[in-house]
């Protein structure tokens, strides 16, 4: 049995649809910002998902603002991680610094679809699933850090112990 | 092969020799966040330390739900405000000023050769002023705050080359939107899009402004022009410490160059709901709207309202359209009415709103209802981002906007020009 199930989404999916602007200045519960995930997308998404189940979707994945909600409120409903052709590139750093992995897998975007099981190895940077095993580049050290600590602010207090920055602090 | 601007401009920073693709730590000039300044606040406090390392770097603007409109907000903008005091943040712009970029830019923040980052991701904006400017998450906006330091990876470049002239009638916008259209929502994703040619110089600041803010809608990193005697002759008079000009080489290794000309552009329209689905006005001409708005970050400059001006002078908006006007700053504000211009916007119907960023990001003044549409000079047209889910958005130059308005249906604004 593989351990996580997929919801399979377009290209272009923005963070409007992820996490809509009406919420992102409310400063919401974990569990609430759960709640409104994918909202204006696929309205049930909440409902339906379950802890360790992934995101595969099209290019571009988190186009438009820069709200960091739209990968924290995917990881507080329990996104284990989205799978897509690529992803827009503040997204990306803010998944990444969320502690949710982003892998960017033209392939497995392509042949998976809604339902399907998968298992994903980040160590050998594979998806493994009934439709075949898809690859994706390993992330290098500096991001596995990062995800390692649970994100970046986990990241940076556990830095800052040991160093202090760069510059100011007169 | 010589060097692009951003890796001229990143390997200062850096202190290297760096080329596109490689990673650099960098510190930047200035670090931009807004209303979302209280949700930053809340992971700075995560890091266990008592102060920011470089205050004067960081600039705070209030300007999303602007003055507040719920008690949740009003309590976000007294944590801020306590924050800054706390913290002796210099450069703190509370809510009746205006939209941070217009107000970044105003203040001087913005200038040939600087580093910006921003939680917000038209940050893109300041590359109008020959800066390197690019939006960031609020994480490392709060991690900055302690660090002082950020890694980022130099980005590519694309070369969009401007030639020829703006026939009467046609925007700046209508140029973005062509652009845009063109070339996809993710054609220019972790990448530098360089708006040159030797049509680049007839951009004026204001112009230059709206471009650089919509490269984020082709995925770009940063986008910007390279400063040159407009950027300077905006400086006047102002303070233009820590200049400096980077320029691409005429050898740099540029990804595509990218020809436009601009006398075959015709009034665009990008439709629902990406800002990638862009048609001449004409083709979605008539087509009934129930929301106007003429302002934002993009399209909320003096010149802007003046363009919606010289169409809706002795004018009425159709009766069952509203018009939404939001003056982008207090200056402009200002400008406005010393020139008339709101007085010719009152007088055509339109509702004139305080400067900020108002509906376009849905959080107040002017949400829609299902089954409504708006038409927009903003720069987002996602789904519900103004409201309801079964809404619609469209986006123009204020000029089809205000054309648009007068007959309650999409207009082409050649007609009133």
């Amino acid at each position: 049995m593989k351990s996580s199930r997929v919801f399979k989404y377009g290209d272009n999916v923005n963070t409007d649809v992820i996490y809509p602007g009406k919420y992102t200045y409310s400063l919401l519960e974990p569990e609430e910002m759960a709640r409104h995930a994918l909202e204006d997308l696929d309205p049930g998404f909440a409902d339906k998902v379950q802890a360790g189940d992934v995101i595969v979707a099209g290019k571009n994945f988190g186009c438009g603002s820069s709200r960091e909600q739209a990968a924290s409120c995917l990881k507080y409903a329990g996104v284990r991680a989205v799978i897509a052709v690529s992803f827009a590139r503040i997204f990306f750093r803010n998944a990444i610094n969320q502690g949710l992995p982003v892998l960017s897998s033209p392939e497995a975007a392509e042949k998976l679809e809604e339902g399907d099981r998968i298992e994903i190895d980040f160590k050998q940077g594979e998806i493994r699933s009934d439709r075949g095993v898809f690859s994706f580049p390993p992330f290098p050290d500096s991001v596995l850090g990062i995800l390692e600590a649970g994100g970046l602010i986990p990241y940076t207090k556990e830095k800052l112990k040991k160093e202090r920055g760069t510059g100011c602090r007169s | 092969m010589g060097k692009t601007f951003s890796e001229k401009i990143l390997g200062r920073k850096a202190g290297l020799e760096v080329r596109a693709g490689e990673v650099v730590t960098v510190s930047p000039d200035y670090i931009l966040s807004h209303d979302n300044t209280a949700a930053i606040i809340k992971e700075f406090e995560k890091l266990d330390i008592s102060n920011v390392a470089c205050p004067e770097k960081l600039v705070i603007i209030l300007d999303h739900v602007v003055p507040a409109s719920a008690e949740k907000y009003a309590q976000n903008h007294k944590s801020i405000r306590e924050f800054v005091e706390e913290q002796g943040i210099p450069h703190f712009y509370d809510v009746n000023n205006g939209i941070c970029h217009q107000v970044f830019s105003e203040e001087g923040f913005a200038r040939p050769g600087g580093l910006i980052l921003g939680a917000d991701s038209h940050t893109t904006s300041y590359g109008a002023f020959g800066a390197f400017s690019a939006g960031i998450g609020r994480s490392e906006v709060a991690s900055i705050w302690a660090t002082n330091e950020i890694w980022l990876r130099v980005p590519e470049t694309i070369k969009i080359e401007l030639k020829g002239i703006l026939q009467p009638g046609v925007f700046p916008k209508d140029v973005i939107l062509k652009i845009i259209g063109r070339e996809g929502a993710d054609r220019a994703t972790y990448m530098a899009v360089e708006f040159g040619g030797e049509a680049a110089k007839n951009f004026s600041m204001s112009s230059r402004l709206t471009l650089a803010n919509m490269a984020a809608e082709m995925g770009a990193k940063n986008g910007y022009f390279q400063a040159d005697d407009v950027t300077l002759s905006w400086f006047e008079g102002k303070e233009t410490e820590n200049f400096e000009i980077f320029v691409s080489d005429d050898d740099a290794g540029f990804s595509d160059i990218l020809p436009y000309d601009l006398s075959s552009v015709v009034p665009q329209i990008a439709c629902p709901h990406t800002v990638d689905n862009v048609r001449p006005v004409k083709e979605v001409e008539g087509l009934v709207f129930h929301q106007g708005l003429i302002g934002t970050c993009t399209n909320g400059r003096l010149d802007d309202l003046k363009q919606a001006a010289a169409v809706l002078k002795d004018k009425r908006v159709h009766p069952k359209v509203r018009v939404l006007v939001v003056p982008a700053s207090q200056n402009i504000y200002l400008e406005a009415v010393k020139e008339g211009v709101m007085e010719t916007l009152a007088a055509a119907g339109c509702l004139i709103l305080n400067p900020g960023c108002g509906p376009c990001l849905g959080a107040h003044q002017g949400i829609l209802a299902p089954g409504e549409r708006a038409l927009s000079t903003a720069n987002r047209n996602f789904r519900g981002r103004m409201g309801s889910r079964e809404s619609e958005i469209y986006l123009a130059s204020p000029a089809t906007v205000a054309a648009s308005a007068i007959e309650g249906k999409i207009t082409d604004p050649r007609k009133y020009l």
